[in-house]
């Protein structure tokens, strides 16, 4: 599999070498290999099974690699000696069913971990979340329980959450593909401008629009395999792999 | 675990506790109420009109038993204190990843669970007490704690796993480790199931007390006994004895389902 980065200045953020992933007897990821550049956008398609959710996740270890090599900022993150939850806080991830924390306010959602992990005192971690939830469009929400929320409203909590450790890299998996079709907008709206502000992402999503409008590189995948990446343009215009183009009339 | 692609979330399927433990039953079911006030009303009557009508037995009896009743309720929350621990001891251990841990608790449950609890209590104060000189009252706190922590630690692992997957790989996500995900995030929400079983098991740990009174552990039972046998009142005495702890377990009862409702909370925000 050839690499292509449509940025070559600089060393890659995250580099995946080879990776293999198996459930059982499937080969749910097959000699994936990418390389993402600081400050890229990229969005991953495919249809359901093609590998695209477990290829992000193992970017943060939450699947764990059976074969290859991943590097985040520089380290080998499949080493057993590399210590994952250090890494972690600095990788945010947003989840298909938003994972808020049922039994805390919106304003812990966002305070916990900055607290326990980043060392802030409530005050600073308070300030911080205020500020993310402005940011976010819910400031109103701060002392509800998450399941007061619609599932929309969750999900941009979920990012603020996530944005609360300040992360350098953001992985969405399927972000917007719980929430009723009136609330996608909202989500997506936080996560344009959230891609506007230079932030590195990797995003796995049905959401073509957002595909055209923030991927620096769309990459298409089926049965674990990169068939095809290139930029938005290329992939939806001039899309070269049948696969992908059987895919793409499919949903387009 | 698969990829999951599809657009309904696999993950968040609402959470279905398999206890392998005693049936527990739903203390906040509506019915409850009724049966509850109910029989607390009538065993509280019946105890009453019998101690007023007839005091000769009745009231001598519920004179003699406080002290017994004092020892019932020493046994059971000196041996919930271990019960706890234990039980979330055992939960974790079945629920680790480490293989000899796992197999230490599980071979744990396995055990106990296969044995009677009079069994055990037989074993601790006349088996291994002849050699270790146990108090009475040792034994039986150490029998009730290793029979209920077992069955706690079934409690205990089915509320750990009642809680979604999602929510340990939120909180590993955002950098906290094993510990901090188990303390901040699982456990907490854990909790609110296990509530009620946890109750439960403490009820009936109450109950299964009365066992101690065959190894000469003075508890309310045990008092009644000497009563009876002094007197040969048995049918007036053990009716007291009976309506006692129906009245105390009747009254614990109500206390848990009012916590739990304090605990479920956050659940009826909606």
């Amino acid at each position: 599999m050839s690499i292509t980065a449509e940025n070559n200045s600089g060393k890659p953020v995250i580099s995946i070498r080879n990776v293999w992933k198996f459930f059982g007897q499937l080969a749910a990821l097959k000699d994936i290999c990418l390389d993402i550049m600081p400050g890229e956008k990229v969005v991953i398609i495919g249809p359901s099974g093609s590998g695209k959710s477990t290829c992000l996740r193992t970017i943060n270890r939450l699947e764990n690699v059976d074969k290859g090599t991943i590097y985040v900022e520089g380290q080998d993150i499949t080493s057993s000696e590399h210590d994952i939850n250090a890494m972690r806080q600095n990788l945010g991830m947003v989840f298909q069913s938003f994972n808020l924390f049922p039994h805390m306010t919106v304003l812990r959602n966002l305070t916990v971990a900055p607290m326990k992990l980043r060392g802030l005192s409530r005050a600073d971690a308070e300030e911080r979340a205020l500020l993310l939830l402005k940011k976010v469009g819910l400031a109103d929400k701060v002392n509800v329980y998450p399941n007061t929320l619609s599932g929309g409203q969750q999900q941009r909590v979920a990012i603020a959450r996530a944005l609360a450790m300040q992360p350098h890299i953001m992985l969405f998996d399927e972000p917007t593909s719980a929430l009723d079709p009136e609330m996608i907008g909202e989500v997506l709206d936080v996560m344009v401008s959230l891609a506007q502000e230079g932030m590195t992402m990797v995003c796995v999503t049905h959401e073509m629009g957002f595909a055209r409008e923030v991927a620096d590189r769309v990459i298409f995948m089926d049965q674990g395999a990169i068939l095809e990446q290139g930029s938005p343009d290329q992939l939806f215009n001039h899309p070269k792999n049948p696969r992908l183009q059987q895919f793409l009339n499919q949903i387009l | 675990m698969s990829t999951s692609n599809d657009p309904i979330d696999t993950e968040q399927a609402p959470a279905i506790i398999v206890t392998e433990g005693p049936a527990m039953p739903n203390p906040r079911e509506k019915s409850l109420l009724n049966a509850w006030s109910l029989s607390f009303l009538a065993a509280v009557l019946t105890l009453a009109g019998l101690c007023f009508y007839k005091p000769d037995p009745y009231w001598e009896v519920m004179k003699f038993v406080p002290d017994g009743l004092l020892v019932t309720f020493q046994i059971t929350i000196i041996s919930l204190c271990f019960v706890i621990p234990i039980g979330l001891f055992t939960g974790l251990g079945k629920l680790s990843r480490c293989r000899p841990i796992n197999l230490l608790a599980s071979t744990y449950v396995e055990i106990i669970r296969g044995i009677p609890l009079l069994m055990q209590l037989f074993y601790i104060y006349y088996a291994l007490g002849s050699m270790l000189k146990v108090s009475p009252t040792v034994a039986a706190v150490a029998a009730l704690s290793i029979c209920y922590g077992a069955y706690m630690g079934e409690v205990f692992r089915a509320g750990i796993l009642s809680v979604p997957k999602g929510q340990s790989e939120a909180a590993r996500s955002l950098g906290f480790n094993r510990f901090q995900t188990m303390t901040l995030v699982i456990l907490p929400q854990a909790l609110r199931t296990i509530i009620p079983p946890v109750g439960n098991e403490s009820i009936a740990l109450l109950k299964d007390t009365s066992l101690v009174s065959v190894i000469a552990v003075a508890d309310v039972l045990r008092r009644g006994r000497e009563y009876a046998s002094q007197t040969f009142e048995y049918f007036e005495t053990y009716t007291v004895i009976a309506l006692v702890y129906l009245i105390i377990t009747l009254l614990l009862s109500k206390v848990l389902s009012m916590v739990e409702g304090r605990l479920s909370r956050y659940e009826h925000h909606r």
